[in-house]
């Protein structure tokens, strides 16, 4: 069984964003990339599967700049057997991700697709269902915790109330919560040995897909900022406060 | 134009979710239907008839839609979104699962989770946990879009007279079957829709310091809710994590106990109208956000202010 695990490069979840001054995007220059922290958690899953004895081979997809290929080397790192860097310049929206990742699963033939829930840049969580959608498989999201049973796989997920059950038949795609594992660190003799790992590349056109976005970006602007309030002196201070000042209660 | 909504609902009633995605309808104009997939679910569609502003309502009672399989509804939306300008849902995490895939079997880039519709193409949409906002104009034919529910008021959920058709739609994939839930047992509001949240943070230490809070919360009617630390260390189930990839709420006061207030929990709870952080760490990035903070070890501050409102009158 291969699977095949899309990962994506994003700003560092601990780097403080800033819009650009002149409202096209987010500043990019000089700031900490590293790989979308729900794609460590699929990658880390697919490595477990790997472990377990239940999948041969685990194939790390990025789609992306040049650097793209750093993101790879560290599913690689942590256990991810080949890379496929797609390369392209400029931001892809979830549905033009999801046909490069559709002709991908046709040439690898994966019987699970494992997709982080949502990238952290644009939020979307889109991916992996769009995916699901054009292959025609049947999709698990936001799963935190997966048993594979012959044909099927029993996935249980995070929903509103709590936590749901299903089955999904194989081949599926999955989209990754965050209680599903904790990623692990990469080991330095396993980044070395990342760096002889083999990395294809191609782009969306080599593989037939019309990389143009649907969306116009207008503008990208600051959120409303929210002023610090005042320190109270104690629990009574504060009672008064919402009673009297706010008057919330 | 005109919008077919995606209702959410458990077959015998509906979520008022439901009601924020008419409002955000409402805005983008024209008539507005809305769709209730389930199995014996006209309970549930009697409640949206009467959702203010709503023009029709379509039933499919089929025993494939009972749990909402994304492979099965969406394959019900697909069939009937044809003539619609717009489809809508509020971007729950059964919305979430099902209108990705809608979008991409009519070839549409959805817009998720929209907080402002400028007009009918242009929609002013969060990223990078809220710290940016963007706004996009869609040139699809039929507009695929998920609604922040705080971003837009719930519509009235009576006055409304609208008709209610039964169509009939076969179609199960095949793909998935649902097995079971297990959903938390609560007496106490929803969290998205509550006036009051009290959210515990790691601070709290461990889920049997969770009933000092849930005391405050029962005296104010509160919900309680939990920053993503306090989920990942089970303290509280999964569905407390208020975040960016959790829930998001905007109640007229939220308490935040013992969360040190990292970018991604104020992704979730920033536009709530009143902040009040109780931290012993006067240095938490929670209090540049907090209309109110008490700089306090929680242990002590927590049951002061549980006797404070004994005193005041509540939950007596």
């Amino acid at each position: 069984m291969k699977v095949l695990v899309p990962v994506k490069r994003v700003i560092d979840y601990n780097v403080k964003v800033r819009v650009k001054a002149d409202e096209t995007g987010v500043e990019l220059a000089n700031v900490k990339m590293s790989m979308n922290p729900f794609d460590e958690i699929s990658i880390e899953e697919a490595i477990r599967l790997k472990e377990a004895g239940t999948v041969e081979e685990v194939v790390a997809v990025s789609i992306g700049v040049q650097q793209c290929q750093e993101t790879i080397r560290t599913a690689l790192a942590m256990g991810a057997d080949r890379g496929i860097h797609v390369l392209h310049d400029g931001d892809l929206e979830p549905l033009v991700v999801a046909k490069v990742l559709k002709v991908l699963a046709d040439k690898e033939g994966p019987s699970i697709i494992i997709v982080g829930k949502q990238a952290i840049d644009d939020d979307s969580n889109q991916t992996g269902q769009m995916l699901a959608a054009l292959l025609g498989w049947g999709q698990a999201t936001f799963v935190s915790k997966i048993d594979i049973d012959g044909e099927n796989i029993k996935a249980t997920r995070e929903v509103d109330g709590g936590l749901e059950t299903l089955t999904v038949k194989i081949p599926a795609v999955l989209t990754t919560d965050l209680r599903l594992n904790e990623p692990r660190y990469a080991s330095l003799p396993n980044i070395m040995k990342a760096k002889k790992k083999p990395i294809e590349q191609i782009t969306p056109e080599d593989l037939g897909v019309d990389p143009s976005n649907r969306l116009q970006v207008l503008k990208v602007s600051e959120p409303p900022t929210r002023e610090a309030g005042v320190k109270v002196s104690d629990v009574g201070e504060l009672v008064d406060k919402l009673r009297n000042t706010a008057k919330v209660i | 134009m005109t919008t077919l909504i995606l209702a959410e609902h458990n077959n015998t009633e509906m979520n008022v979710a439901t009601l924020n995605a008419v409002t955000a309808a409402q805005a983008i104009g024209g008539d507005i239907t809305v769709l209730v997939a389930g199995k014996d679910c006209s309970a549930a569609a009697a409640d949206v008839a009467k959702i203010d502003g709503v023009t029709a309502v379509k039933v499919v009672d089929s025993p494939e839609y009972e749990n909402g399989l994304a492979e099965n509804v969406a394959g019900l939306v697909v069939n009937m979104a044809n003539g619609y300008s717009h489809v809508l849902a509020t971007a729950t995490a059964s919305a979430k699962n099902i209108m990705p895939r809608v979008a991409a079997l009519l070839d549409m880039q959805q817009i998720s989770e929209i907080t402002e519709v400028l007009d009918d193409s242009t929609f002013v949409r969060p990223i990078y946990a809220g710290n940016a906002m963007a706004t996009v104009r869609s040139s699809d034919a039929i507009k695929i879009i998920t609604v922040r529910g705080t971003a837009f008021e719930a519509a009235k959920s009576d006055g409304g007279t609208a008709s209610i058709e039964n169509e009939s739609f076969a179609g199960d994939a095949g793909l998935s079957a649902y097995l079971g839930s297990e959903l938390s047992e609560s007496e106490r509001p929803d969290l998205t829709s509550a006036r009051i949240v009290v959210s515990g943070g790691r601070g709290m230490q461990s889920g049997e310091n969770f009933p000092i809070i849930e005391s405050v919360a029962d005296k104010l009617g509160a919900a309680v809710g939990a920053s993503r630390a306090a989920v990942d260390a089970g303290y509280v189930p999964n569905d407390y994590q208020v975040g960016q990839t959790g829930k998001v709420v905007a109640p007229d006061l939220y308490i935040a106990v013992g969360i040190s207030g990292a970018i991604q929990h104020l992704a979730g709870m920033k536009d709530s109208k009143v902040i009040v952080a109780i931290n012993k760490d006067e240095e938490a990035p929670i209090f540049q956000v907090a209309d109110f903070g008490l700089v306090a070890d929680l242990f002590t501050a927590v049951p002061e202010l549980d006797q404070e409102l004994v005193k005041n009158g509540f939950g007596s």
